[in-house]
């Protein structure tokens, strides 16, 4: 397997050769869900501290979990959108360790039986390429709560609204060789999650967050040592980091060193990784089955309904685009990158020209929305109102240039595209006739010039469709001019 | 199986259990007579059996997706010494 995956562009030069990053992405994602994993607390981000806290997830005595049937029904949503085997029998296991925002002194996870076993995901490489990565797994269990060290002198404080809520961790096989690669595996995987529902992806406010293995080889030799990277909260840093942490540890060998099995950390400020201080005793975390829940068992009818009712997503939508809508690949891929973007897509596309609509979706819109940093939910102009601006241009009221002058206003003001041509009176001139008069005056105008075409010159069919253009406003119809103009200076 | 004075100290480390070391021999004595009684089940012959993490042949009780705990800081943090805020606070955690 491996030997397909070498890929010459994404080795590191090193000083005694060509190195090979083998990178692997721990993620874990929050499941959407009103209440937390085993209690009836709420999981609203940003409350006020243990304000969302039952005492089942304050670790109060003789509390009993109770499972929440929708946080199993997300994390199965999420198997069967990564193609992944359903578990029908998972186990739930008590991860034993000593932290503060960690009540019971144990989390409940799932160790020998997750609930999601083997998947794929394909990601979207630079130039239309595509490439499978394995799921290893994923597992639901809870989140701990959240430790505050900069609030006091001497003390740590402890909220632990988060505590409980579930997470689904989802892990890859060792299959990415470059940072792009994680980073396609990071975007591809939260928009699944975001089609699905599942996950809200939102990095910034911790909704998921990335644990990466990262290990270096020369080509053709077995893996190497590998260190986790913890907690990088956003694309951009797991890929610094993994570049960051790649050139560390060839620099290591080579300077006759190795690889130490640890825990990293990535710190955005200095751009580098360093080894945490304290878990550098091995964990032994002494997993054994929670005697407070039995096995879950799903019932196999209830999964194939799953099944059936999951949404169209991305890899999916991406081909219709190209095969029944006659989209590039490339334009299908940034169209169904985003969920947003997609529907937005699909509703403005509704009863017009897919290509012509995806082109002003693609080149105008999101150019305009990027310069002025808003996304695509925050759009000034709806998709109802792109779609009737091209719906405009289709039925030949307005020209194509006239339109972008038009959107422009759209953009600006918010006005429908019909509302700005009526104003501005700049309905499409289809009228042969009044494009004859007009072409008849700069004829007249331009004696000289219609001499010089006439002996040959035929580059300055250019400058009169322009003389004429300017003269009407813009708004005559492009292919009528250029026909009526032709037959006139032929003579 | 058998324990060791070491292996106890582990065991008591992992456990954030305090245990002298004079203490150690006697106590992987006393571990050791529990486990001896506990190997007595290797006895029974499993072959074929599925491992079971529970007696209960009954499923695992679900809730539905509702809010309806929480919302009582003062409850959650009565039993705790010095909270500050709204949070529970502990010795500084270095990290």
């Amino acid at each position: 397997m491996t030997d397909t995956l070498i890929n010459d562009k994404n080795l590191i030069d090193g000083r005694t050769g060509k190195w090979e990053v083998v990178l692997g992405l721990e993620v874990h994602a929050q499941v959407t869900s009103k209440s937390k994993l085993f209690s009836g607390a709420a999981t609203d981000f940003g409350a006020e501290p243990n304000t969302q806290v039952s005492l089942v997830d304050a670790g109060f005595p003789g509390m009993l979990p109770v499972i929440n049937e929708v946080c199993v029904e997300q994390a199965v949503k999420t198997g069967l959108g990564l193609k992944a085997q359903i578990n029908l029998v998972s186990v739930f296991d008590r991860k034993n360790y000593f932290y503060a925002d960690l009540p019971n002194g144990y989390q409940i996870s799932q160790f020998l039986q997750p609930i999601v076993g083997k998947g794929t995901i394909v990601l979207d490489l630079a130039e239309g390429e595509h490439r499978e990565v394995g799921i290893t797994r994923l597992h639901l269990e809870q989140d701990a709560g959240k430790s505050l060290h900069d609030q006091h002198p001497s003390k740590t404080y402890v909220d632990l609204n988060r505590a409980g809520v579930a997470l689904m961790e989802i892990v890859s096989e060792p299959d990415m060789r470059s940072s792009e690669e994680a980073a396609a595996y990071l975007k591809k995987l939260r928009s699944i999650l975001r089609y699905l529902g599942t996950c809200d992806g939102n990095m910034d406010e911790g909704s998921m967050r990335c644990d990466v293995n990262v290990s270096v080889r020369k080509v053709g030799d077995p893996l190497g040592t590998r260190c986790e990277i913890k907690n990088v909260n956003s694309i951009r840093y797991v890929a610094a980091a993994i570049e960051h942490e790649a050139r560390r540890q060839i620099e290591v060998i080579e300077e006759g060193g190795s690889i130490r099995q640890e825990t990293r950390l990535w710190d955005p400020g200095k751009g580098m990784t360093r080894a945490m201080r304290s878990k550098e005793q091995a964990h032994d975390y002494r997993y054994f089955p929670d005697p407070d829940l039995l096995p879950l068992k799903l019932d196999a009818a209830w999964v194939e309904s799953l099944k059936a009712g999951l949404p169209e997503l991305p890899d999916a939508k991406r081909a219709r685009f190209v095969k029944d809508l006659g989209l590039s690949d490339y334009d299908a891929g940034v169209l169904v990158s985003e969920k947003e973007s997609a529907d937005f897509y699909e509703l403005a596309a509704k009863g017009h020209d897919p290509k012509l609509t995806a082109n002003w979706l693609t080149s105008e819109l999101f150019g305009r929305l990027n310069a002025v940093g808003k996304s695509i939910t925050e759009s000034p102009v709806s998709a109802k109102a792109l779609g009737e601006l091209v719906g405009l241009i289709e039925d030949n009221t307005i020209s194509g240039r006239i339109a972008k002058d038009v959107f422009t206003e759209m953009f600006e003001t918010g006005k429908s595209a019909a509302a700005i041509v009526d104003e501005k009176g700049l309905r499409q001139v289809l009228d042969t006739g009044a494009i004859d008069v007009e072409i008849d005056k700069i004829m007249a105008a331009n004696a000289d010039k219609v001499a010089e075409y006439r002996g040959g010159k035929d580059k300055l069919f250019g400058f009169f469709v322009g003389q004429v253009m300017r003269a009407m406003g813009g708004k005559a119809n492009p292919a009528m001019l250029n026909d009526r103009l032709k037959a006139k200076l032929a003579g | 199986m058998s324990l060791d004075s070491k292996t106890v100290a582990n065991i008591a480390t992992l456990a954030r259990i305090r245990v002298p070391e004079a203490d150690l021999p006697g106590l992987a004595q006393e571990l050791n007579g529990i486990m001896t009684w506990i190997e007595q089940l290797n006895e029974v012959d499993t072959k074929g059996v599925q491992p079971m993490s529970g007696v209960l042949a009954r499923d695992m009780p679900r809730r539905p997706d509702v809010v309806n705990d929480g919302g009582d800081p003062l409850k959650v943090l009565a039993n705790a010494p010095e909270p500050a805020h709204g949070f529970f606070t502990v010795p500084k955690v270095v990290e």
